[in-house]
C-alpha cells in the first residue's frame, strides 16, 4: 500500500515536472497515432461512404467483413505487419520494422476499418433521408459521396476519434513491430507493459493516468462538438 | 419578372410544346399493383393537380414521371421541345423538405452547381434571385435545418425553381405546414406558375385543389378515374370514386 502511494505521488511529480523522457514518450505516440488516424480517415471515409451508397454484387459480404474487422486483435495486426516488414518479408528491404513508421503503418490497418465501418453506417442512415433529393438534384453515388461525408461531419468525426482511441490505446500492434526501442519506439502503451514489468510503478502509473486524461478529453470534445453542431445546423 | 426568366431561358413559349405521356404504365412491388396500367397526357400550360385517397397512388405517380422509380411496365415518354436534356427539364420538392447541412444560400447553391452550373457569379446571382422570389433574402446566411417548416418548404421551392424547370412535380408541399405558411406556399406556387413553369402536385386538401388546380387527375387504387378541368371536376365529377371524394364519402 505503501509503495503504491509512493508511486502515485511519483507519478504525478513526474506529470506535473514536465519529465522529458515521459513528454518524449507522450509525444511519441500522439505523433503515431495522429498520424496513423490521418492516414486511416484519407482512405476509410471515402471508402466507408462508397460502400454505403454504390450497389455492385458482394456487397453484403464486404460489409460483414468490414464490420468484423472493426475487431481487428491488435497483436494480429502486429504479426502481419511484422511478417510483412521483417528481413525476409516482402518488404523487408525497406527496412522499416522496428521504427516508427512501421508503428505508424500498424496502426493504420487497426483503424482504417473502425473507421469505414462507423462511416458506412453513417452514411447509410443518411442516404435513407437524402436519397430521393439528391436523386432529384441528378447526383450519381460518386458526387453523393462527397456531399453525405459533409452532411454527417459530426457524426463522423465521432468516428475518426474513436479510431484515435483505439490507436493510442492499443499495445499489442505497436510492441510487435516497434520493438518498445527507448527514445526510438517507445509509446505510452508500450512503455506501461515494460515498466510494469519491470516494478517500477511511478512512469507506468503517470503515463496511465495521461492516457486516461486524452481519452476523457477526445470523449469530452466529441460530445461538445455534437451538441455545439446540433444546436447550429438542426 | 416572366421577361427576366425568359432571359435565361430563351424560350418561355416552350412550355406550350411541352408534353408527358404516360402509356401503359405500371408500377408493382412483389405482386402488389400499386399503380395499375396508368395512361395519361400532362401538357403544359396551368396547374394540373392530382388528387385521390391515401394509397391512391399520387407520391408515386409524381415519382414516376420525375424518375425516382421506374416503371415495371409501360413508358413514360417526355417531350420537351427546343432543348432535349429531360432530367434539366424538371424538379421535384417533397413533402418533407430535405434541407443540406448548410446556409440557406449554400442549399440553392448547391442544386445548381449539381445542375451543372459552372460560373460563380451567375450562381451567387440567381441564388440571390430565388431567395427574393421566396422572401428569404434576410436569412440567406441561417442554418437551413433551424428555419421554420414553412420557410423550409419555401426554401425547398425556391431551391427547386432556381433550376428553372419547365416542370416542377410537388408531393404535397404544405402538409405539413400551418394556415399562413400554406398561403405563403400556395403564393409561390402561383408565382412560379405565372413564370411559365408547369405546376404537377398532388394533394388531399380539396381547398387547396380548389385553389390551384387547372385540371384535376383523380387516381383511385392505381388506376386514372378521370382527368377533368378543374371547373367540371369541382361541379361534376365523372367518376363514382370522385364524386365519393368530393361528398366526402369513404368510397372503397
Amino acid at each position: 500500500m505503501h509503495d503504491l502511494s509512493t508511486a502515485f505521488v511519483t507519478a504525478f511529480q513526474l506529470i506535473l515536472s514536465l519529465d522529458a523522457n515521459l513528454l518524449e514518450i507522450v509525444g511519441l505516440s500522439l505523433r503515431i497515432s495522429l498520424t496513423a488516424v490521418l492516414l486511416a480517415a484519407l482512405v476509410a471515409l471515402p471508402l466507408g461512404a462508397a460502400v454505403a451508397l454504390f450497389r455492385f454484387p458482394g456487397r453484403t459480404v464486404l460489409v460483414a467483413v468490414l464490420n468484423s474487422l472493426m475487431g481487428l486483435p491488435p497483436v494480429v495486426v502486429g504479426l502481419l505487419v511484422y511478417l510483412l516488414l521483417s528481413r525476409a518479408g516482402p518488404l523487408g528491404e525497406l527496412g522499416l520494422l522496428f521504427t516508427p513508421t512501421a508503428m505508424v503503418i500498424a496502426q493504420t490497418i487497426l483503424v482504417a476499418p473502425i473507421i469505414a465501418a462507423l462511416t458506412r453506417q453513417t452514411v447509410a442512415d443518411l442516404n435513407e433521408e437524402y436519397a430521393e433529393q439528391l436523386g432529384s438534384l441528378n447526383v450519381g453515388p460518386g458526387r453523393a459521396i462527397w456531399t453525405l461525408l459533409w452532411e454527417g461531419r459530426f457524426s463522423l468525426l465521432t468516428a475518426v476519434l474513436a479510431g484515435f482511441g483505439r490507436a493510442s490505446a492499443e499495445v499489442g500492434a505497436v510492441i510487435i513491430v516497434g520493438g518498445n526501442i527507448n527514445h526510438v519506439t517507445r509509446v505510452m502503451t508500450t512503455t506501461i507493459a515494460l515498466e510494469t514489468s519491470k516494478g517500477d510503478l511511478a512512469l507506468a502509473l503517470g503515463l496511465g493516468i495521461i492516457l486516461l486524461l486524452l481519452v476523457l478529453g477526445i470523449n469530452s470534445t466529441a460530445l461538445a462538438v455534437q451538441n455545439t453542431a446540433r444546436r447550429l445546423y438542426g | 419578372m416572366v421577361n427576366f426568366l425568359a432571359a435565361w431561358n430563351g424560350e418561355t413559349e416552350m412550355v406550350e410544346d411541352l408534353r408527358l405521356t404516360l402509356e401503359e404504365v405500371s408500377f408493382e412491388v412483389g405482386s402488389k399493383k400499386l399503380i395499375d396500367r396508368l395512361s395519361l397526357i400532362v401538357e403544359g400550360g396551368p396547374p394540373t393537380v392530382v388528387m385521390g385517397p391515401n394509397g391512391a397512388g399520387k407520391s408515386l405517380l409524381l415519382r414516376l414521371c420525375h424518375g425516382l422509380l421506374r416503371p415495371t411496365s409501360g413508358r413514360i415518354i417526355w417531350n420537351i421541345g427546343a432543348s432535349n436534356d429531360v432530367r434539366r427539364a424538371q424538379a421535384m420538392v417533397f413533402q418533407r423538405p430535405v434541407m443540406l447541412r448548410r446556409s440557406v444560400a449554400a442549399n440553392v447553391d448547391y442544386a445548381l452547381r449539381m445542375s451543372g452550373m459552372r460560373e460563380r457569379k451567375a450562381r451567387r446571382e440567381r441564388v440571390a434571385w430565388a431567395l427574393e422570389q421566396a422572401g428569404l433574402t434576410a436569412l440567406a446566411g441561417r442554418s437551413a435545418r433551424v428555419l421554420s417548416g414553412g420557410e423550409q418548404q419555401r426554401l425547398a421551392l425556391a431551391r427547386a425553381w432556381a433550376l428553372q424547370p419547365q416542370v416542377l412535380f410537388l408531393d404535397e408541399p404544405a402538409a405539413n405546414l400551418d394556415p399562413a405558411a400554406t398561403r405563403a406556399c400556395e403564393d409561390m406556387i402561383h408565382t412560379i406558375d405565372a413564370a411559365g413553369t408547369k405546376i404537377v402536385m398532388t394533394t388531399h386538401d380539396l381547398g387547396q385543389a380548389k385553389r390551384l388546380a387547372s385540371e384535376v387527375l383523380f387516381l383511385h387504387q392505381g388506376r386514372l378515374a378521370e382527368q377533368t378541368a378543374a371547373c367540371f371536376f369541382f361541379k361534376q365529377p365523372q367518376s363514382q370514386p370522385a364524386a365519393a371524394f368530393l361528398e366526402g364519402k369513404l368510397y372503397l
